[in-house]
């Protein structure tokens, strides 16, 4: 599936449910399928710094297409990092560097996980721009 | 005492968020403030704004009268000997950097904290004496003034239950900190330290003594005399007064010995360009045009502390906290961050396999506000090896009902999050 695709499937998964706690449940669901980080991955090197919950990072570049794994020590958070990585993992770096973000915005997770709470998510969307820039360029 | 009298004194807290009742539980941050405190300070921009101290005209003179009479509130509130004892700051923060700047310029220039001068080969040990539970802003100011000056931070540890181990802290003594700051109450653990003794101890070797009563103010009575601390610092909005006042009292003797911390303003004395001379306490430590508004409106919290039964309202937060832990204690997993016998105004958790982030996230969707993390006292979760804890901090206005939602809310998160 394209990116496009991808999001789209999301924004309706998440409208299915009018309550917060329902999309909270689905998020810490979510959190649960995270394809977890190698272990030799989980060091400062690949640490997100949010700044309550802990979030490592890695990404591989196989057959020209880029695949993350992830982990946190938070569920939720676990949870939007996982939905970032079903949105670019498995996509080619100009794909991911391309993408419109704005998914973001009509699931509501902006609104309701704002940068201000802490969770990192602009973090962490930075974080995987930056790998798909880095595989770009060696590419 | 009528909890919903007092609940109408407060408007904020009469609405929803999420469409539920806002249930506030994060007082430790700050608390709400009264209508009386609101009206006071708009009063001020209304009808008295002026600067003060410098006007012969009549509103200048009426704003520093007003002024100074909130001193003077103040001072007797925690019973200085003389309203020249207390320096409006912003807050905690700023009155312990201040402590720290003057204490550490006072202490290289020679002059020793125990009467007479230092030599000049002892001027590289200075040390400074913290416990193992202070909050970032009695911590760093002091690390870092230390640091200066190549000197030491000594930290008196505590037990599992959040109770500092006072042998350790009398041995530490011995080493011979020329200062030592303490928490009177813990914004994590809600510990009350037995400030009293301490500083008693630490004159006994010598040691002046800084009290941070930034979660005490609202909750316990302060005597500054009383407790014959050198220093006490605190904030006014987590004492229903508005943000950006706060203050230190200091015993004028320090205050006299100590060079000022900022410059300009009201502070001097005469000024040319070849050479400044300061003005007399307390106005050699308030540099620029303070917050007096704001410090009218701490005037206007204290009274409004001052007309509450100061007994019922301490049994009363006791209550909440008590209840609170024995209904929270039945959900599976729950463990309490500090249980030491004397405490104040909240209980901090964890529970086991769930991260307090997740938690505070839900239980806010439910309405209710609580804190969640380091609470800017990293070194106490590093001590407790946990990533944070939720906190749940209490004033006059909470109820029991308020309890109970807070139980349901953290009870349908952990099944959820579990």
């Amino acid at each position: 599936m394209t990116i496009k695709e991808i999001q789209d499937s999301i924004i309706e998964d998440f409208s299915m449910f009018d309550d917060w706690m329902d999309r909270y449940a689905m998020l810490i669901e979510m959190g649960k399928e995270c394809p977890i980080i190698d272990d030799q991955y989980r060091d400062e090197k690949h640490l997100i710094n949010g700044c309550q919950s802990r979030v490592w990072l890695h990404a591989e570049l196989k057959g020209g297409k880029v695949y993350f794994t992830a982990d946190s020590d938070a569920v939720i958070t676990k949870g939007i990092i996982n939905l970032l990585i079903k949105v670019f993992s498995d996509q080619t770096p100009d794909d991911i560097l391309s993408a419109d973000l704005s998914f973001l915005d009509e699931i509501g997770l902006k609104e309701h996980l704002s940068p201000t709470r802490s969770n990192g998510l602009v973090s962490m969307v930075k974080q995987m721009m930056l790998y798909a820039e880095a595989f770009k360029s060696i590419q | 005492m009528d909890i919903n009298e007092i609940r109408r004194q407060f408007p904020v807290l009469d609405q929803q968020v999420y469409g539920k009742p806002l249930v506030y539980l994060d007082n430790a941050a700050t608390t709400q403030k009264p209508l009386c405190v609101i009206e006071r300070e708009r009063d001020y921009y209304l009808h008295e704004n002026c600067n003060i101290h410098r006007g012969v005209h009549y509103l200048s003179q009426m704003a520093t009268e007003a002024y100074e009479n909130a001193r003077r509130t103040v001072a007797r509130f925690v019973n200085a000997k003389e309203a020249h004892e207390i320096v409006f700051t912003r807050g905690t923060t700023e009155s312990l950097n201040l402590l720290a700047t003057s204490l550490g310029q006072l202490l290289v220039s020679g002059t020793s904290l125990r009467g007479g001068t230092t030599k000049q080969s002892n001027l590289t040990q200075t040390k400074v004496l913290i416990t193992a539970m202070e909050h970032h802003s009695n911590l760093v100011p002091w690390q870092q003034m230390v640091q200066l000056y190549s000197g030491e931070l000594l930290v008196s540890p505590m037990d599992d239950n959040g109770v500092l181990d006072l042998q350790a802290y009398e041995d530490l003594l011995k080493q011979g900190p020329q200062i030592v700051a303490m928490a009177h109450v813990s914004n994590v653990l809600a510990t009350v330290n037995p400030v009293k003794e301490m500083i008693k101890l630490a004159h006994q070797y010598g040691a002046i003594t800084v009290v941070d009563g930034a979660q005490s103010m609202a909750h316990l009575p302060i005597d500054v005399q009383d407790l014959d601390c050198d220093f006490f610092v605190f904030s006014g909005h987590k004492m229903y007064a508005p943000m950006g006042i706060g203050g230190l009292y200091g015993k004028t003797e320090w205050l006299e010995k100590m060079p000022p911390y900022q410059f300009g303003g009201e502070m001097v004395d005469t000024v040319s360009f070849e050479k400044t001379t300061f003005n007399k306490l307390p106005f050699k430590f308030e540099a620029g045009t303070p917050n007096v508004g704001a410090a009218l409106g701490l005037e206007t919290a204290i009274h409004f502390i001052d007309n509450l039964d100061r007994k019922a309202v301490a049994e009363h937060e006791d209550l909440l906290v008590k209840t609170a832990m024995e209904k929270l204690s039945a959900i599976e997993g729950m463990r309490f961050i500090g249980q030491a016998p004397e405490r104040s105004g909240l209980v901090s958790f964890i529970i086991d396999g769930i991260h307090p982030y997740d938690l505070g996230t839900i239980i806010d969707k439910m309405g209710v506000a609580v804190r969640t993390g380091h609470h800017c006292a990293e070194p106490v979760m590093t001590r407790f090896g946990i990533p944070g804890t939720v906190r749940a901090s209490f004033a006059v206005y909470n109820t029991l009902e308020e309890v109970d939602i807070l139980v349901k809310a953290v009870n349908r998160a952990a099944n959820m999050l579990r």
